[in-house]
């Protein structure tokens, strides 16, 4: 990996390790995340999203490593980088009794914004998020992606320069989703560095870099194009009802390496799709099989989760 | 479990007529109507809010509807939500297990709770753990094992009274894809079996396994088909995917240029929605030139699952009041 | 440290009490309840005594002894029976507390020998009440004796005065004139009810936080540990101080306490308490990450030493000397001595010297002890 000016990195984390007891969380885990990048920490549960996030907020406190956050040492100093990030858990930070602007103007007075700036940049973000006239309303009865985005608004009144996002977009509808990314990408704009954990490897593609992690190490960490190109094989959908017998046709045919049974059809990677191809509806056609299409496809951040851990074994 | 080979399309083994759900004044479900035959799989996708909760506890016969008709394996679920009870299975996301119990304690617990005649309990937690990969096991707490194996604990327990049909909430979220795949090939293998299964969720990685899907919001069904069915069926134009630089004002141009209805970041690229597709592929490039943006790809990409659901919402969800659900 | 921070947390702590029905419940409810309560149910004098009578005798001067005890506010001369059986069961289902019988010769032997004896049976169930009434009959008995001697005296034409005791003991109850038992409680359940409202509700506030997921958030923030700690006992320093006031004008007004000391001295000495309590319940709060638990903490540590230990209903010099070495750590024991001073003794702060630097030494260690608990990490 690219090792990059100290001083020029947003965030630089060197062999972070956590532990707890039974099971050690974070593993060594070492980052570099560029000035306004959206970095992704992408894993399943229990890979060491949540822990790492914490220790870049200086929330929690490193076993052994170290961390830099917008140039500050989080580990030995933790409370200096306070004033410069904003961090936002997974339950949002939001009192549920308080109104959403009882909830804007605390976190607002905690980093010592003043009444002018506060109302302008409060206008600004509520009105992005689509909230402006809800500003009266308990930030208890909002709905999931309401509640994401006042999280999200509270989180950047004072204007950070790095954001820490752990997994924001849990249990929220597709809709909120994406207008949540919609205001993240008009961050960069603003040269904002973000660091948002997830365990959807769909959304994945939507960071500018992430890292992949399992068990609490990194498995992959790249651009998702470059990890893309980096797929051993290639994808091809079948679609079909007969999905069963597809699978059983095609499970162990040549230069095949996966086939996993979707809804509608067979998902399988091989190792030279122009070559395979043909083969392969030879071969169902022989057994009489139907199908409708067979389709090359992009791999997803799943394909290559599954190809990585499989290479190990 | 054996494939048995596919069943006859036209066993119909769950039924919803104009389901109607009220609570108060707020309508939780607005006349919806489905069927699912025996073995197959199909997903309620959905935000929260827009109903799928309501529908599946109305199928277990845990609500009585407001109006409307829906018969599970053949019976009226308001008329006889007992004995509905007794041939569903149900397995919800972040447990219905005990953490605190062994593995062999939990599936004795839910024998019991299901009353799984004495005879056969011993075979079916054997079978059960056999599935689960958990032969050996039986006596780690549940809290030790790792997120894939409580999920494929959850699901043999639920099963243990072997249900014609099953209701998975979420069952896969935030679990690592292999033990996803090996959670879906036991869905898939109970499916071959004559079980229908019926999966709620908001992922949508999760909801490709399904073989129909439903997408739900605000208490209608906005459409529903087989995930590819759907998925070709972004009725607006054509998806492409362009990488430009400088990004952020090539979003700006493009988003007001005659062909492209809609633009947006996506990674480190721009997702176009356009009208034509091949004539924007050969437009844009020298559009985006003479602006001094250079265009290092364009090519067309299948819109996703959430391009298609994003779009027959109308980008609206339930408002934002918190309701019942 | 930052008073806009400082504010902004005890703002937010205002509008949540406020909007928190149970807190509100709790902050001003309970106090009245409290007091209602304990002040009219709980009551270690004994009037209206039900007493059954058995006059073997039936004479003028029997039922004029009998008259007597009628006429005792202490007692109620609910009915007379006609044999001991009768007695012995009125007794034991608890139809009367005392029972009178006045032998058959009561007069006559009054007349001849000039000493008489008059029975009575006592339910010692109730040790209490049993000493009082045992303690009253003797009273009525020795006035009526006394009345009988002056009367005979007059009748023989002596002089009336030589006919009492040669040593009188002249008693004056000071403080607490009517020995209403009341007067003695009612500070005491002040300090009981500021103790539990000032610890419960405090015990709540951070572990709240914990458990609803803010205080990741808020750790995160420049925050400090002492501006999360004043900003969130402010508002509850106030209500505190407001439930005194409650305490103090429903004691007055409604139950008619004395309260002959000054404000200024309840009032700071409730401050001084205030701050041990508020103390006390914030560390709790920090120690215990649940509600559930903090909250049954915090009944643990207040309720149980203060109704037992404090003073407040259990005289301490009654205790056996362990214990009464155990209540020098009860910090409500001080508060409970200065508070019956002021109500009842009307002194100042300097006669109370010693229960306020009690006080104070415990509010400067709790203190110290409180804003060192709290720690801005996720680890435990």
């Amino acid at each position: 990996m690219a090792t990059a000016e100290p001083t020029a990195a947003a965030v630089q984390a060197y062999g972070l390790t956590k532990r707890f007891p039974g099971v050690t969380a974070v593993d060594q885990l070492s980052f570099t995340v560029q000035p306004g990048e959206i970095f992704g920490l992408v894993g399943p549960d229990g890979a060491g999203k949540t822990a790492t996030m914490r220790m870049l907020a200086g929330v929690m406190s490193p076993d052994a490593g170290s961390a830099t956050v917008a140039g500050f040492d989080v580990v030995r100093d933790p409370e200096a980088v306070k004033n410069h990030i904003s961090y936002m858990p997974q339950r949002f930070g939001l009192y549920e009794d308080l109104t959403v602007d009882e909830n804007i103007r605390f976190y607002a007075d905690l980093f010592g914004l003043n009444r002018r700036e506060r109302e302008r940049h409060a206008t600004r973000l509520l009105e992005a998020a689509g909230m402006a006239e809800f500003r009266g309303r308990l930030a208890g009865k909002l709905s999931g992606g309401m509640k994401q985005k006042l999280g999200l608004t509270c989180a950047l009144i004072h204007r950070p320069r790095v954001l820490l996002l752990d997994e924001p977009t849990t249990g929220v509808d597709p809709v909120s989703r994406r207008e949540f990314w919609q205001i993240l990408y008009s961050l960069l704009r603003e040269n904002v560095t973000i660091v948002i954990s997830t365990a959807y490897l769909d959304e994945a593609e939507r960071c500018s870099r992430l890292a992949l992690l399992f068990k609490g190490r990194i498995m992959l960490c790249d651009t998702p194009e470059k990890l893309k190109q980096r797929m051993p094989g290639k994808v091809l959908v079948v679609n079909s009802p007969k999905a069963r017998e597809i699978r059983d046709r095609l499970a162990n045919a040549a230069g095949v390496s996966s086939l996993v049974l979707v809804g509608d059809g067979v998902h399988l990677v091989v190792d030279d799709a122009e070559r395979r191809l043909p083969e392969l509806r030879r071969s169902l056609a022989t057994a009489s099989i139907p199908f409708d299409a067979i389709t090359p496809s992009e791999p997803t951040i799943e394909d290559l989760f599954v190809a990585y851990v499989q290479g190990q074994r | 479990m054996m494939i048995t080979g596919d069943q006859p399309a036209s066993a119909v083994s769950v039924e919803a007529r104009d389901l109607v759900k009220r609570f108060g004044e707020f309508t939780a479900v607005d006349g919806v109507s489905f069927s699912a035959a025996r073995g197959e799989i199909l997903g309620f996708l959905g935000p929260n809010g827009a109903g799928k909760s309501t529908i599946i506890r109305i199928l277990c016969g845990l609500l009585r509807p407001t109006s409307g008709k829906a018969t599970v394996a053949g019976f009226d679920v308001a008329a006889k939500p007992e004995i509905v009870r007794q041939h569903i299975g149900y397995m919800s996301q972040k447990f219905s297990l005990y953490n605190d119990l062994q593995v062999i304690e939990n599936l004795r617990f839910f024998a019991g709770l299901y009353s799984v005649p004495r005879n056969l309990v011993d075979s079916r937690i054997r079978a059960a753990l056999a599935m689960a990969g958990l032969a050996g096991h039986e006596r780690d707490l549940t809290r030790t094992l790792a997120g894939g194996w409580k999920q494929r604990l959850a699901l043999g327990c639920a099963v243990l009274h072997r249900p014609a049909i099953l209701f998975l909430d979420e069952p896969t979220s935030g679990v690592d894809p292999i033990s996803r795949r090996l959670f879906w090939d036991l869905i898939h293998d109970m499916a071959a079996s004559g079980v229908t299964v019926f999966v709620s969720t908001h992922y949508m990685d999760e909801a490709e396994y399904c073989n129909r899907l439903a997408l739900i919001n605000r208490g209608r069904i906005v459409a529903s088909g087989a995930p590819t069915e759907l998925k070709r069926h972004l009725s607006k134009g054509a998806l492409l995917l362009a990488k430009c630089e400088p990004l952020g004002p090539a979003l700006e141009l493009l988003r007001y240029h005659p062909d492209v209805l809609e633009a947006a970041v996506f990674g480190n690229a721009l997702h176009l929605t356009v009208r034509d597709a091949g004539a924007a592929i050969a437009a844009l490039p020298q559009f985006l030139a003479e602006h001094s943006i250079r265009c290092t790809g364009l090519r067309e990409i299948s819109p996703t699952l959430e391009d298609v659901f994003v779009e027959l919402t109308g980008g609206r969800v339930r408002d934002a009041e918190v309701r019942p659900e | 440290m930052s008073g806009n921070r400082l504010i902004a947390m005890a703002r937010k702590e205002l509008i949540q009490i406020r909007r928190d029905p149970r807190s509100l419940l709790i902050a001003l409810l309970m106090p009245i309840m409290q007091l209602l309560l304990l002040g009219y149910g709980i009551s270690l004098d004994a009037k209206h005594i039900p007493v059954y009578a058995y006059d073997q005798e039936g004479s003028q001067d029997s039922q004029a002894l009998l008259k007597r005890f009628q006429a005792s506010e202490y007692f109620n001369l609910v009915t007379t029976v006609d044999n001991y059986p009768q007695l012995a069961d009125a007794i034991d289902s608890d139809r009367c507390k005392l029972g009178i019988v006045i032998p058959f010769d009561f007069s006559e032997r009054l007349r001849d020998t000039g000493t008489t004896a008059v029975q009575a049976i006592v339910d010692g169930t109730d040790d209490n009440t049993a000493n009082l009434a045992m303690g009253y009959a003797r009273a009525v008995i020795s006035g009526f004796s006394g009345e009988f001697q002056r009367d005979w005296l007059a009748r023989q034409g002596l002089p009336v005065g030589g006919g009492g005791p040669p040593v009188s003991v002249d008693t004056r109850v000071w403080f607490n004139e009517d020995l209403e038992s009341r007067n003695f409680f009612i500070p005491g359940i002040v300090a009981l009810v500021m103790a539990l409202v000032g610890a419960l509700l405090t015990s709540l506030t951070v572990a709240r936080e914990w458990e609803r997921g803010t205080m990741e958030q808020l750790i995160s923030t420049p925050v400090t540990p002492k501006e999360v700690m004043f900003g969130k006992l402010i508002p509850y320093f106030a209500i505190g101080m407001l439930d005194a006031l409650l305490c103090l004008v429903m004691g007055v007004w409604w139950f008619e306490v004395p309260f002959r000391g000054t404000l200024f001295s309840l009032f700071t000495t409730t401050a001084l308490f205030l701050i041990v309590v508020l103390g006390v319940g914030f560390m709790i709060s920090v120690g215990i990450r649940s509600q559930l638990g903090a909250s049954q903490i915090a009944l643990l540590v207040t309720l149980l030493p203060t109704s037992l230990l404090s003073g407040y209903a259990f005289p301490i010099d009654q205790m056996p000397a362990p214990v009464r070495a155990i209540t020098y750590l009860v910090y409500s024991r001080y508060y409970v001595t200065i508070l019956k001073a002021i109500f009842l003794k009307g002194v100042g702060i300097r006669a109370l010297s010693g229960p306020v630097f009690a006080l104070s030494v415990y509010a400067v260690a709790v203190g110290w002890f409180a804003m060192r608990a709290f720690r801005k990490t996720l680890d435990q």
